[in-house]
């Protein structure tokens, strides 16, 4: 206990006070989701999700408190038995849980239910860093990264049982530690080089022009080089493997059931089902693109308000930020969320542990993948996917998760100093 | 390598930053078009429609206003009905027409509201009201359209329509838009602007399942709608019902006018047709028959049909020839059936019995004096100078051009210059002969019943008038009807010259027209009969009651009833009487004329 009364002067105030500048403006813009102006209600009242959200907001602060009372090591010891028991709860999720639109997302009783999907981040993360900590632990090679992923799979595989493929994709932001932690770059252009061919065979309408201009490269690359024969059997196979993983790609979309293959399609064109599949992305650009540069002005938002967007106080909050503040406060938490980041890149690179460097960087790539991809939804430039803003959208599971995941770092690199330096 | 990884991986955020802050630029600052749809999403412009000004007859009795009718609109989103069989008894409609207006309803917008039952009545309106909370997704729409209460008058007082493309064009200020109703004839159209009133707008937001959630920033853009100005109307309700009784069944006009101000007491055109018919759903249908009708119900006769003046214009000839110095009282010529036909009369006759007995050779020969003044030796160039000042004397009486009533269409009918007979027979080439018609108000002359009317107005006035009118005060006040109506015309003639005519006029209706003679009550008056080429001739009369401070003057065109003694003459004697007398003494000759056996 005398430990921590020291080392509140090792807080980083400046990850803190970001963290509580976003819970704020969150909250606010919780209470402008439900703002009407003919049934007067204070932020305070309890039967809107802005009152709830306090209680949320309020809860989360006595869970900083414990984290931040708490023995550093107590994290780092107990790590791998915290993984196993949100292993346990995801395994019996979908056993006991409650089922929402064909989804089993939380678990508990009555009105108390957590999602564990949303816990088991900060355990995976925990659980990543005790195993990958030891020097000896290099990610180039195979066995280690096998183990790597397996820890990191695992939920993934439980979560997508519940189904809940948005949450799980999330888990797969955890390769940007790898990348920090040296997993080999080739790993990293060959999946971006799969995603952009997968893109642009989804969205060029002719894959004619893109086989044509593969036959173009690689006869280049052919022309230009060695011409050993197997050189140009080596390149020749993988301009017909990537040809026909072109062509692939329209026979699996056309074999998904319709509104998939809607989900997929409206993002590259919003238009082509504007009250259907395009609904939630169209209501939620007309209202961030009527915000302008200034915003309508806090509470006087119309779309947001009158419920043109849908599940608009969580997944789609920035659609109140972007219409009552316009660019000016689409700007501002951007750069609150960009400034955190680059916060906690400064921060997890001046740990001295590999445990508590790699857990730092757990947070920024959730952060940032959770923070990248709402927004990114919200504005079209990528399909809808359930997940919540950090420290924004309403709900308990979502704040306290992201809470968590934070000080847990913060607790960590507060007390960096009483730790022993094993980075090599 | 690896120091650098932390280097790339801040990259990345900010890159991936950079491109969410271009892209929300992009659509919140460089493209607009999503604030308008966020307003079209969210704002309703509802147009506040101004109640349009009533009309009044001039003694205050109503004559067109505004009688709201209801419809049954249906929002498909929200309508869910569990008992169809308990709706369609509440609602009196069939299940087949609850289908098919629901049908019709959704294909058109789920989420709009559209007509389910049209024009419910006000019994069934009061019926309904109670039940509709009952049924979410049902509501009723209060529309008006106008409405006369007395079926008269449809001519004058015109209809109104949806505005069409042409006028939507036309209007430069932008105050109309598609589907409004705009006046298309009589005063409707002439006092559109002031019938109008202005229109008003409220921006209302809505959520996305339509719900009214208040008004758009509180209200600072809203404009309050103002009510259309209500017009009295010159015409005398009684009267002008009378007149349509007399003429039911008749071709023809009546023009009542007052004498001392213009004001237009009755204007009948027969065939007519009830006003009622032109309003709200029925106007497209009932336009569509009345318009194609041999009978021509939508013409508007007083002012539109032009017929030659007749006998009557010898009045103006006496009036001209007095004025000019060319005639005198004693001013006597024989009845040379020589040089035109003429019935059996004293003979000669001097301008007093010229008039009376309405002799031909007469005017033949007084109007030679007044063409020929022997101002050019060339007897061609002398009739040309001569037609030409005779004609702007003519002008003066209101004929040869539109008055200017307060009603669109109105025709000028002609008086012949010397251009005419120019490009007819060639300069040069044509002298007194050749007009002579003239002298008698036939040939190339056409006038319509309004300027007859006014003609009376004249005689009766001693030598002015006021241009005839439909309105007598806007909003209550006698100030605001258009200036021009309220400006005295002279026709250039001295006063002192009609007191010759006067007389002649009422002793003219002993011999030509009997039977409009009252025993107590002193009419002077003219007949005419309008030649037509195409069968009987045309019932013509003029008159102005009583002849000492005269209170009605009257114009009655009775077409195809020929001798004017008849037909008109009796229709004009009993609407005298009817206006300053307010009662009917001879019902036999109201029986007569409504009879309309006029040959024999």
């Amino acid at each position: 206990m005398k430990e921590s009364e020291v080392q509140i002067n090792r807080v980083d105030w400046i990850a803190v006070s970001i963290y509580f500048a976003l819970v704020m403006i969150g909250w606010f813009n919780i209470y402008a989701v439900t703002y009407d102006s003919q049934v007067e209600k204070s932020i305070f009242d309890f039967t809107i999700s802005s009152g709830k959200q306090l209680v949320w907001i309020g809860t989360a602060i006595g869970l900083i408190t414990l984290i931040m009372v708490a023995d550093y090591r107590f994290f780092e010891n107990l790590s791998l038995i915290i993984y196993l028991i949100f292993l346990l709860i995801l395994i019996v999720t979908p056993i006991f849980g409650k089922e929402v639109n064909g989804q089993i997302l939380s678990i508990g009783f009555g009105e108390f239910r957590i999602q564990p999907g949303e816990f088991a981040k900060f355990a995976t993360a925990l659980a990543l860093a005790k195993v990958m900590e030891r020097p000896t632990f290099d990610l180039n090679k195979r066995n280690y990264q096998a183990i790597a992923f397996g820890v990191l799979l695992v939920p993934v595989a439980l979560i997508l049982l519940q189904p809940d493929p948005g949450t799980a994709m999330v888990y797969l932001s955890l390769l940007i530690m790898f990348y920090r932690e040296g997993l080999p770059q080739w790993y990293y252009v060959l999946g971006i080089g799969a995603v952009s061919i997968t893109l642009l065979a989804l969205g060029v309408e002719n894959n004619l022009y893109l086989a044509a201009i593969i036959v173009l490269v690689v006869g280049g690359l052919i022309y230009l080089g060695k011409k050993s024969w197997q050189r140009i059997l080596a390149f020749s196979l993988i301009g017909i493997g990537l040809i026909a993983y072109i062509y692939s790609i329209d026979f699996v979309v056309s074999k998904l059931p319709p509104h998939h293959q809607n989900r997929i399609m409206v993002l590259f064109n919003p238009d082509i089902d504007p009250l259907g599949v395009g609904w939630n992305v169209t209501q939620s650009k007309i209202a961030i693109g009527s915000g302008g540069f200034f915003g309508k002005g806090y509470l006087e938002g119309t779309q947001t308000k009158f419920d043109f967007v849908p599940e608009q106080d969580t997944d789609f909050i920035f659609c109140t930020i972007g219409e009552e503040f316009g660019w000016m406060g689409s700007l501002v938490v951007i750069g609150l969320f960009v400034g955190l980041l680059y916060r906690l890149v400064i921060m997890a690179e001046r740990q001295k542990t590999r445990f508590s460097r790699i857990y730092g960087y757990c947070v920024i790539s959730i952060l940032l993948f959770h923070f990248m991809i709402n927004i990114s939804m919200t504005v079209g430039l990528f399909p809808v996917v359930g997940i919540p803003l950090p420290f924004f959208s309403y709900g308990g599971s979502s704040l306290w998760s992201f809470t968590i995941l934070l000080f847990i770092f913060i607790k960590l690199d507060s007390s960096r100093a009483s730790q022993l330096g094993r980075i090599s | 390598m690896r120091d650098q990884r932390p280097a790339v991986i801040l990259l990345v955020i900010f890159l991936l930053s950079g491109i969410l802050l271009v892209k929300l630029f992009a659509i919140q600052v460089l493209d607009d078009s999503f604030l308008k749809r966020a307003e079209s999403n969210a704002i309703q412009r509802i147009v506040d429609h101004p109640y349009r000004g009533l009309v009044y007859d001039r003694s205050g009795k109503l004559m067109v206003f505004n009688n709201p009718i209801f419809d049954l609109m249906v929002v498909p989103r929200e309508f869910h009905l569990k008992d169809t069989a308990k709706f369609c008894e509440l609602f009196r409609i069939s299940k087949e027409q609850l289908i098919e207006g629901y049908n019709s309803a959704k294909s058109y917008s789920k989420v709009k509201p559209s007509p389910l039952i049209k024009q419910l009545s006000n019994t069934d309106f009061a019926r309904i009201q109670d039940f509709l909370v009952d049924y979410p997704g049902l509501f009723i729409l209060t529309r008006s359209v106008r409405s006369y209460p007395s079926p008269t008058a449809a001519h004058a007082l015109g209809y109104i329509g949806e505005i069409s493309a042409g006028q939507l064009g036309r209007d430069t200020l932008s105050y109309y838009s598609q589907g409004d109703y705009v006046g298309l004839s009589g005063l409707e159209k002439y006092y559109e602007k002031e019938l109008r009133g202005n229109k008003g707008v409220k921006y209302k937001m809505v959520n996305v399942r339509g719900m009214d959630k208040g008004p758009f920033k509180e209200g600072q853009y809203d404009t309050i709608s103002i009510a259309g100005k209500n017009l009295t109307s010159t015409i005398d309700l009684d009267l002008q019902q009378f007149g349509e009784l007399l003429m039911a069944g008749k071709t023809g006009s009546v023009v009542a006018i007052e004498p001392k101000t213009g004001e237009i007491l009755a204007m009948i055109s027969a065939p007519f047709y009830d006003p009622n018919q032109l309003t709200g759903a029925e106007f497209g249908k009932t336009y569509k028959v009345l318009n194609t009708d041999n009978s021509k119900p939508l013409f508007n006769r007083p002012i539109m049909a032009t017929y030659p003046p007749g006998s009557i214009f010898k009045i103006v000839q006496s009036l001209i020839g007095l004025q000019e110095g060319i005639l005198t009282p004693n001013s006597t010529f024989s009845c040379n059936k020589s040089l035109v036909a003429c019935h059996n009369h004293p003979n000669p006759v001097n301008l007093f019995g010229a008039i009376r007995n309405s002799c031909n050779p007469y005017y033949h020969q007084a109007f030679r004096q007044i063409i020929n003044r022997e101002v050019s030796s060339n007897t061609f160039k002398d009739t040309e100078i001569g037609l030409n000042a005779w004609r702007e004397s003519v002008l003066k009486f209101g004929l040869g051009a539109p008055l200017g009533i307060d009603m669109s269409g109105e025709k000028g009918g002609d008086i012949p210059s010397s251009k005419l007979y120019d490009r007819i027979y060639g300069a040069g080439h044509w002298k007194y002969s050749t007009i002579y018609s003239l002298s008698i108000g036939q040939g190339e002359m056409q006038v319509t019943p309004l300027q007859m009317a006014n003609l009376a107005a004249i005689f009766a006035n001693k030598g002015y008038y006021y241009t005839p009118h439909l309105i007598k005060e806007v909003d209550g006040d006698p100030k605001k009807i258009p200036a021009k109506f309220q400006e005295k015309r002279f026709v250039g003639v001295d006063a002192r010259h009609f007191d010759l005519i006067q007389e002649a006029m009422v002793e003219a209706i002993y011999g030509t027209a009997a039977r409009a003679v009252m025993t107590d009550l002193v009419i002077a008056g003219k007949t005419g009969t309008a030649q037509n080429p195409h069968g009987e001739d045309h019932s013509v009369f003029i008159a102005f009651a009583p002849k000492d401070n005269p209170k009605i003057a009257i114009a009655v065109y009775v077409e195809n009833a020929g001798w004017g003694g008849r037909a008109a003459a009796s229709t004009a004697s009993l609407m005298i009487e009817k206006y300053i007398r307010k009662t009917i003494s001879r019902p036999e000759l109201q029986d007569y004329v409504i009879a309309g056996n006029f040959i024999y």
